[in-house]
């Protein structure tokens, strides 16, 4: 609506206007999920630390992701652990047991 | 007190280098001790605006790497005897940058000169961060234009978080660019206009730099445009703004091209 009227009074030819709304809303946009994609770095860094100290992973199997619902966000994490990763460890327990 | 300035962008081909050439040689001019530095690392083009590329021998990979030593790759200036240059590398690896040894050439450029301009490969990839990495000031330039904008801010971002100044709690002082302003057409709304750019990026102008034929003019000759016609439209203003960068008060004027009647007629403009 407000795009119409800019357009309306500043002439056919200005797409200035429209270039001000779109960057407005995009940066707006975006800045919001800069600050959140260096917290999902940090996330993924520390939980990878922590469950390496345990399995041996590889880093880039692991994934973070963060999804903003309007009721609620959801953090899911996704780690793909190798086949054989801790027998050692599985057998030590089993002897515990 | 010597200074390091970052000349950055988002987006490539917005004119860093005419830029960091034109402002070397204006602080250069007005008697202060420069040198120009070329971050742009396997796309090196600082050397052919300033038109040393057949002189250059040792480069800043060189001088890191302990290749060679400073003065060995510090190139003088033929105009001007207290505007130098230090040249990247064409052909080397990317990754032979490191942020110690960057940090460790700028420490001994430091001791000898007023200003150390760094040209930033374009882009938020490892070399832009490292020319950044040590600087005290910024000029991020931009044109008036969506993507360039939408860059911008990102690489202001950066500013504020991966350089040594933002680590330690400091500032690094920001200021925005505009170049390849057509005044006429912001007036009729087909570009951007400066308020617009400024209040978008919340950063304080420096200058801008109208859209003009001198530009290329210079660079084809490899002369920064500064010093190749002193009384043309970008030269002013990219003398004004090297004032600015020394702290004096210059109005902000948007110097116009004047454009011939035959030029007109064609709508011929600078490419």
């Amino acid at each position: 609506m407000s795009l119409n009227l800019l357009r309306l009074f500043s002439g056919r030819n200005a797409s200035a206007p429209v270039a001000r709304e779109r960057l407005q809303i995009l940066l707006a946009h975006e800045r919001g999920l800069l600050g959140q994609s260096d917290l999902l770095a940090t996330l993924r860094e520390e939980i990878l630390a922590v469950v390496s100290k345990h399995v041996v992973l590889d880093p880039d199997k692991v994934m973070v992701k963060l999804e903003r619902g309007k009721t609620v966000s959801t953090l899911e994490v996704d780690i793909e652990v190798p086949n054989n990763f801790d027998k050692k460890a599985l057998a030590e327990k089993r002897m515990a047991g | 007190m010597a200074k390091v300035l970052v000349v950055t962008s988002g987006k490539g081909g917005v004119g860093k280098t005419t830029s960091t050439a034109a402002l070397g040689a204006a602080l250069a001019q007005s008697g202060q001790s420069v040198v120009v530095v070329d971050f742009d690392v396997g796309l090196r083009n600082l050397d052919l605006v300033m038109g040393a590329e057949r002189r250059v021998v040792f480069d800043l990979i060189n001088v890191v790497q302990g290749v060679a030593k400073l003065p060995q790759a510090l190139i003088r200036d033929k105009r001007l005897e207290n505007l130098w240059l230090l040249p990247a590398s064409q052909t080397r690896d990317k990754d032979a940058l490191t942020d110690e040894g960057v940090g460790r050439v700028i420490a001994e450029l430091k001791s000898r000169f007023d200003w150390i301009l760094c040209d930033s490969p374009a882009g938020i990839e490892r070399g832009a961060t490292l020319a950044m990495r040590y600087a005290d000031e910024a000029v991020i330039v931009t044109n008036p234009e969506v993507s360039s904008v939408r860059d911008s801010d990102r690489i202001i971002g950066m500013l504020d978080s991966k350089t040594v100044r933002a680590e330690r709690g400091e500032r690094v002082e920001k200021h925005v660019l505009i170049t390849r302003y057509d005044p006429a057409r912001a007036a009729r709304g087909e570009m951007l206009n400066i308020d617009d750019i400024l209040e978008i990026l919340a950063t304080p102008l420096l200058g801008i730099i109208p859209e003009s034929q001198d530009v290329l003019k210079a660079s084809n000759v490899g002369t920064p445009v500064t010093l190749n016609n002193a009384e043309s439209a970008p030269a002013r203003a990219y003398i004004d703004a090297s004032r600015r960068l020394m702290g004096e008060e210059v109005a902000m004027v948007v110097p116009a091209e004047r454009k011939g009647f035959m030029n007109r007629l064609l709508g011929r403009r600078a490419a």
